[in-house]
C-alpha cells in the first residue's frame, strides 16, 4: 500500500515537472534547456582544464593537451598497463592531477571530474566509441 | 635505474657521434666531406618552460629537463664548437624563470647562443630577456657556414598593444596554445628588411642554418605551429643552394621539405605535444613527410622529450631523434628524394603501431 501511494506521488511529480501526461514527449525548448545545462558544465570543465584546478605547482592539464587531445576519451575503459587494470577515463585524470599537477585527486562523483570529462568529451566529438583501443 | 647505469657506461665507453646518441639535446655536425678540417659540430637544447611557482620553487619535472640536458651536454665527445638554445626559457617571462633557467645554462662548457620564445616574450616584450642575452635577430659565419637567428614569434601590433589590462594578461592568453584570443606568430618587416640585406652579403652556393623558435612554415594556425609571413622568409631564402630552417616551439619531431629548404624541428626539454592532426575538430597541415614520434608514455617522466643529435652532410641535415625508452629514429636529407627521409620508418609498411596518433 506504501508502495502504491509512492509510485503515484512519483507520478504527479513528473506530470508538474512535464506539464505533459506522456512522459516520452519533449520539446525544442526541453532539448535547448538540457543542452545550455551541458554547455554551462563543458565550460566549467573548459576552465578548470586551462589552470583552474588551484594546484599550487600552477601546471595546467592544456600544457600537455591542447584541446584536450591525446586523451582519448573514446577508449575508455581500457587496460592501462601503468595501472595494471581496466581504468575509466577519471582515474587517468587523477592520475595527472596527482602526478604533474601535483595535486590531491578528485572524487570520481565530483562536480569538477563531471565538468573535465564534459569538456575533454565535447573536445573529441563525433570520433568513434573505441572502448579498450590503444 | 639499470638503464641510467648502462647509458653512463656507454657514455664513458664509447666515442664521437655515438655517445651523443643517448645525449637530451641535439648535436649538430657540419661535414664538409671526409678529411675536411672545417667540419664540426653544435648542440640543440630547446623549450624548457621554467616555471616559478614561488619563492625559491620552481617545477621540479621542468628543472630535471633542463638539467639532465645540461650535464649531458658537457660530456659530449668531441666537443660542440657551441649551443644553440632554441627558445621558450621561462614559462611566464618572469625574470625569476629566466634567471634560475640561465643559472642551469651556466653549467654549459660551450658559449650558447639563444633563440626568443613566445614564452620569454610577452610579459614585457622581451626586455628581460634582452637585458640578460643581447638582440633577439642576428647572424655570424662560423667555419664556413652562415647562420641566421630570427625572432619569429612577434604579432600583429593591435593584439600586442592596448588589448590587455597587464603584461602578465598578455603573457597568459599567448602562454595558451589552444587559445581562441590568441594571434599568429610572424617575423614582421624590419627583420624581413635586416635578412634581406644580410643575405646580400652572402654566396649562394654557402650553406645557411636559420634558427627561429616557430616553424617558418604553415603547419596549424590554432596551436601557432604557424609563422604568418613564413611564404615571404621562404621565397628571400629561394636563391640558396643549401638551407635548413631548424626550429623548437612544437615539442615533437616534425620534417619537411619546402623547395631547396628542409625544415626539422627539435624536441623540448619539458613535455612532449601531441600532433595537431590528432584534434578532430579542425584541419592540420601536418607535413605528409612527417613519420610521427611514438606516442608519449606520461608515466615517463621524460619520455617524448628532446634526446638527439643532427649531422649535416654538405649542408643537409642527417637527425638523430635519440630517445629515451623508445627506439632511436634517423631522418636523413635524401638527394634522390630531394627531402628528409626516414632511415627506417618512411614507408607505411615499417611503421609501429605507437606511431600511430589518433
Amino acid at each position: 500500500m506504501r508502495m502504491n501511494k509512492g509510485i503515484i506521488h512519483i507520478s504527479a511529480c513528473l506530470m508538474l515537472a512535464t506539464g505533459n501526461v506522456v512522459a516520452d514527449e519533449f520539446t525544442q525548448a526541453d532539448l535547448d534547456r538540457w543542452q545550455n545545462e551541458y554547455m554551462t558544465v563543458m565550460d566549467k570543465g573548459e576552465r578548470l582544464f586551462h589552470g583552474g584546478l588551484g594546484n599550487q605547482n600552477t601546471v595546467s592539464c592544456d600544457q600537455c593537451h591542447p584541446n584536450a587531445t591525446n586523451t582519448h576519451p573514446e577508449t575508455y575503459p581500457k587496460f592501462q598497463q601503468q595501472l595494471g587494470k581496466v581504468a575509466v577515463l577519471g582515474e587517468m585524470i587523477n592520475w595527472c592531477i596527482m602526478n604533474p599537477l601535483q595535486s590531491k585527486a578528485l572524487a570520481l562523483d565530483s562536480d569538477e571530474m563531471i565538468a573535465l570529462q564534459a569538456y575533454i568529451h565535447y573536445e573529441r566529438r563525433n570520433v568513434k566509441l573505441a572502448p579498450g583501443k590503444h | 635505474m639499470n638503464k641510467r647505469i648502462d647509458r653512463r657506461s656507454f657514455l664513458k665507453r664509447s666515442s664521437g657521434l655515438l655517445a651523443a646518441a643517448s645525449l637530451p639535446l641535439s648535436l649538430i655536425e657540419i661535414a664538409f666531406g671526409k678529411g675536411s678540417t672545417d667540419n664540426f659540430t653544435f648542440a640543440y637544447l630547446s623549450d624548457s618552460h621554467i616555471t616559478h611557482i614561488k619563492g625559491n620553487k620552481f617545477v621540479h619535472n621542468w628543472d630535471r629537463g633542463l638539467i639532465r640536458a645540461v650535464a649531458e651536454a658537457n660530456l659530449m665527445d668531441p666537443k660542440p664548437d657551441f649551443v644553440f638554445y632554441g627558445g621558450d626559457i621561462a614559462q611566464l617571462g618572469k625574470p625569476e624563470e629566466i634567471d634560475h633557467g640561465l643559472e642551469i645554462l651556466s653549467g654549459l662548457t660551450p658559449n650558447v647562443h639563444y633563440v626568443m620564445g613566445e614564452h620569454d616574450y610577452y610579459v614585457d616584450l622581451g626586455e628581460y630577456w634582452k637585458k640578460r642575452l643581447g638582440p633577439d635577430y642576428y647572424g655570424f659565419d662560423h667555419k664556413g657556414v652562415h647562420f641566421i637567428v630570427l625572432n619569429s614569434i612577434l604579432t600583429y601590433e593591435a593584439w600586442m598593444h592596448g588589448k590587455w589590462d597587464s603584461g602578465m594578461q598578455r603573457m597568459l592568453q599567448m602562454a595558451r596554445l589552444d587559445n581562441p584570443q590568441g594571434s599568429p606568430f610572424m617575423v614582421g618587416d624590419r627583420q624581413r628588411e635586416w635578412l634581406k640585406k644580410d643575405l646580400e652579403k652572402v654566396s649562394r652556393e654557402t650553406p645557411i642554418v636559420v634558427f627561429s623558435h616557430s616553424p617558418l612554415q604553415k603547419i596549424y594556425k590554432g596551436w601557432n605551429f604557424w609563422t604568418e609571413d613564413a611564404e615571404q622568409i621562404q621565397a628571400l631564402l629561394k636563391p640558396f643552394s643549401k638551407v635548413t630552417v631548424i626550429y623548437g616551439h612544437v615539442h615533437q619531431i616534425q620534417y619537411n621539405q619546402i623547395g631547396n629548404i628542409s625544415f626539422n624541428s627539435a624536441m623540448a626539454t619539458a613535455w612532449p605535444w601531441p600532433y595537431p592532426s590528432t584534434y578532430k575538430q579542425t584541419d592540420s597541415l601536418l607535413p605528409k613527410l612527417t613519420v610521427e614520434m611514438n606516442r608519449a608514455d606520461p608515466f615517463f617522466e621524460r619520455d617524448a622529450t628532446g634526446w638527439q643529435f643532427i649531422n649535416i652532410h654538405s649542408g643537409n641535415v642527417e637527425l638523430h631523434y635519440l630517445l629515451p625508452n623508445n627506439r632511436n629514429r634517423i631522418v636523413a636529407f635524401d638527394a634522390e628524394a630531394g627531402a628528409p627521409v626516414d632511415a627506417k620508418h618512411q614507408k607505411m609498411a615499417k611503421r609501429t603501431a605507437a606511431q600511430t596518433h589518433y
